[in-house]
């Protein structure tokens, strides 16, 4: 079964459909990927996952266990996490705290004061952050903003981790640290649904794409399939990235 | 056109950039590349007039630009198209692309103007009565470089126009660059996707912790061991 | 060393608190009345100031409904211990303040507290005016007299009631800060979306705290009644209840617990004084301080102590240098 499925998920914005009968699933372990044209539908997709909009109609299951009409803390409590594509830290409060946040809230039971600061020390210090606990959000540098978005979502204890465009404004070199971030993430057990455009992230780390146009699922396979569909190419990736890859 | 010399800029106590000097040539475009935090940024926000030089100056069709406010160099035709969008989000895509042309001379010939961005960006003219708000981020990129297009700029700049879009979509922005400057725009183009801005760009500069470290023709530069260590990977 | 010098700092705190508190309470045995009357005027304000901000400080909700909730306080004192008929007593009438003061708040908060910044502070104004009317139109329909006494409480047991009130705020405010639930909080006024989504129920933090300052502002409300023994519907439900303790909490600082209580000590003892001297023009000045607080000092008298401090030590280093020729580098 796989950890996360949903089935004819319809997401209407007063006449436009953002999302249309959509299928997907992921599978536990898997580092899957969606990929689209911009305003698609991904990030509303992740916000339909999350709860942070509510399914017009259609179902999905995570874990087998229906996400309609759940709140996102809800969700979160459940082992869903994400982070979002305009970093949303919470500006009011250092690196640490940020992360303690998802440590103390995330977990479906009470944890003591000790073990949370414990859960948010050792997420800053799996995405390298610890040197910057006490620095103020405000005067991170975009890539050590995501480290900590990053971090506080996985100080929620997650299964399945939703990073929505991870790698925007990174360049190269930070593009190949964060693949091998999401590659160790993954390795602790926790499943990765990313969406992207940095392709060479798509590439290196996906198992599995899923790609979304006007709201509606096109294609879906391996990255080697989507990126040689037509139709893909087409409306999403022009021909001088098929010519480079 | 521009003309950059020796320009020291600090943010707060530390210093950004350090001794840069750049220059921009009529019917050119012109590709900034380096890293996150070396700079590029504050380039483009001094040389728009938001951040002040410590020393250095700046000329622009042989007018000193260094000590003008943001919206009297705008009107010399200079116009930023920012990072992250930057979008008046309480306004219409319609709204904002005609603030674009807040300058008299724009104004006058916004409906010209626009109707040409929306050709370049056609969805932008499906969506033009929607609230800027829910606007995905690759449509708010687009909606930001129109806006910029609106203020008919003799220089316009970009800075990183391929943050959030989809490859396909970099690739048109890149073909309206070039279109751009056909119809006689010069570009000054900030960028981390290294290789395609090389390709694209007639210059370019390499910007590493404040300084110049490197400068050429785009196509020479995409040959250049150093650059290809650092910024394509390889 | 640093834990040791931490820990005698915070001795000392704890000791200055309870040497005022001290002061305080004996301050009866040897004030005047009229001083007596005066504390107990500030004390009010700084509950009303400090519960404000138990709310509104890290959530960033502005709440405008402080005095909705003091009147309701007050016209609980005036059907439940009025003149003459007193229906419990005055113990039990501070707590049905509390409870209903609580209660409304909580049915208020889940109503209006998914209201938007700007709405949500117009609607809690707007609480003030429709209790003010409802109130009214009981006055008016079912009591058939316009105004209520209450029973009459002595200056010193009025102040005695509020040192109490004043206590239990300050309690429930320090440890509220210091808890996962303050933290919550914060989240809420840093990004309540990523908050939400990181297992914060936003929905309740929201609303139980905005009830809890609410109880805190009622029971304040009940005692003053004692005090002034004739209410009515628009002395009762006076919107200048609401803008002062804003203005004493955003004046004294919202960084520290200690700035509103700062801010209402310093505004209340100021209003006094001034009201005395210039009956006609003394809002001018709290409107020219707030002017310049917002303007100079954004984190209120308690922003202004580490700015202080640090040009206190660059006094002390240069004093040390003092003789000395040699110019030392600025790092």
């Amino acid at each position: 079964m796989p950890i996360l499925e949903g089935q004819g998920v319809t997401k209407n914005f007063g006449g436009l459909a953002a999302v249309s009968n959509v299928d997907f699933h992921v599978g536990q372990g898997e580092i899957a990927g969606l990929i689209g044209p911009n305003g698609a539908g991904k990030t509303t997709l992740f916000n339909l996952i999350s709860a942070a909009h509510p399914l017009s109609s259609g179902v999905i299951r995570f874990k087998g266990q229906k996400l309609n009409g759940l709140k996102p803390h809800q969700i979160c409590r459940m082992g869903v996490a994400r982070t979002f594509q305009e970093i949303k830290l919470f500006g009011n409060m250092p690196v640490f705290q940020n992360v303690l946040v998802g440590a103390f809230f995330g977990t479906p039971t009470r944890i003591s004061a000790a073990d949370a600061a414990r859960e948010a020390n050792q997420a800053l210090e799996f995405v390298g952050m610890s040197a910057m606990t006490a620095t103020l959000v405000q005067d991170l540098t975009l890539v050590n903003q995501k480290r900590v978005e990053v971090a506080r979502a996985l100080a929620t204890r997650p299964e399945l981790l939703l990073l929505d465009e991870m790698m925007a404004g990174l360049n190269t070199a930070e593009v190949s640290e964060a693949m091998e971030l999401v590659t160790k993430i993954r390795d602790k057990g926790i499943t990765i649904f990313m969406v992207e455009h940095v392709m060479k992230a798509i590439m290196g780390i996906c198992e599995r794409v899923m790609v979304l146009h006007h709201g509606e699922k096109i294609a879906e396979g391996t990255p080697q399939e989507i990126v040689t569909n037509k139709e893909v190419i087409e409306i999403y990736l022009g021909e001088e990235t098929r010519a480079a890859s | 056109m521009l003309q950059v010399s020796n320009l020291n800029v600090f943010y707060g106590r530390s210093q950004a950039l350090r001794d840069v000097s750049l220059k921009v040539g009529e019917g050119e475009i012109v590709a900034l590349v380096g890293a996150n935090g070396a700079g590029k940024t504050t380039l483009l926000n001094t040389i728009s007039g938001l951040l002040r030089p410590a020393s250095g100056h700046m000329e622009f069709l042989g007018k000193r630009i260094d000590r003008q406010a943001p919206h009297k160099i705008m009107q010399f035709g200079i116009c930023q198209i920012p990072e992250g969008r930057k979008l008046f989000t309480d306004m219409t895509v319609g709204e904002n692309l005609e603030m674009g042309a807040y300058t008299p001379e724009a104004w006058k010939r916004r409906k010209e103007t626009l109707e040409q961005v929306y050709q370049i960006f056609p969805v932008l003219k499906e969506r033009r009565k929607q609230s800027a708000k829910k606007l995905s981020g690759g449509e708010g990129q687009m909606v930001a470089i129109g806006r910029g297009l609106m203020s008919t700029p003799k220089l316009c700049m970009f800075d990183e126009p391929s943050y959030g879009l989809a490859p396909k979509l970099f690739s048109e922005v890149l073909e309206v660059i070039k279109r751009l400057r056909e119809q006689g725009i010069t570009i000054f183009l900030v960028e981390q996707n290294v290789r395609r801005t090389l390709e694209t760009a007639d210059r370019a500069y390499v910007l590493e912790n404040g300084r110049i470290v490197l400068e050429g023709k785009g196509k020479d530069l995409l040959q250049n061991e150093q650059v290809k260590k650092a910024y394509l990977g390889l | 060393m640093d834990i040791t010098v931490f820990k005698s700092k915070k001795l000392v705190v704890v000791g200055l608190v309870l040497l005022i508190l001290i002061w305080l309470a004996t301050s009866p045995l040897y004030a005047s009345s009229s001083n007596i009357r005066l504390l107990s005027t500030i004390l009010m304000y700084i509950i009303l100031a400090v519960s404000w901000a138990m709310f509104s400080g890290p959530t960033g909700y502005m709440s405008l409904a402080p005095a909705a909730f003091f009147g309701v306080g007050i016209y609980t004192a005036a059907f439940l211990y009025a003149r003459g008929s007193p229906l419990l007593p005055l113990p039990a009438v501070i707590v049905a303040a509390c409870a209903i003061s609580f209660v409304i708040a909580l049915l208020v908060g889940l109503v209006t507290l998914r209201l938007k910044g700007i709405y949500f502070a117009i609607f809690s104004f707007g609480l003030i005016v429709l209790l003010g009317l409802i109130v009214q139109y009981w006055e008016n329909q079912i009591i058939g007299r316009r105004g209520q006494h209450v029973v009459a409480e002595g200056t010193e047991t009025v102040f005695y009631v509020m040192l109490a009130i004043l206590v239990a705020t300050l309690l429930v405010a320090y440890f509220l800060r210091r808890s996962r639930w303050g933290m919550a909080m914060l989240s809420i006024g840093g990004n309540e979306e990523a908050a939400t989504h990181m297992g914060v129920n936003t929905t309740m933090v929201k609303v139980f705290t905005f009830a809890i300052s609410a109880t805190f502002m009622g029971a304040v409300g009940a005692i003053m009644a004692t005090r002034w023994i004739y209410v009515d519907p628009s002395t009762a439900f006076n919107p200048m209840y609401s803008f002062m303790p804003v203005l004493m909490a955003v004046f004294g600082g919202m960084g520290q617990l200690y700035g509103p209580v700062l801010g209402a000590a310093v505004f209340a003892y100021l209003e006094r004084i001034l009201r005395r001297e210039f009956p006609a023009y003394y809002m001018i000045v709290f409107g020219v301080i707030l002017i310049i607080v917002v303007l100079f000092l954004p984190g209120g008298l308690v922003g202004l102590i580490p700015k202080l401090r640090d040009r206190l030590r660059g006094v002390i280093a240069k004093l040390r240098k003092g003789g000395q020729t040699e110019q030392h580098a600025n790092t």
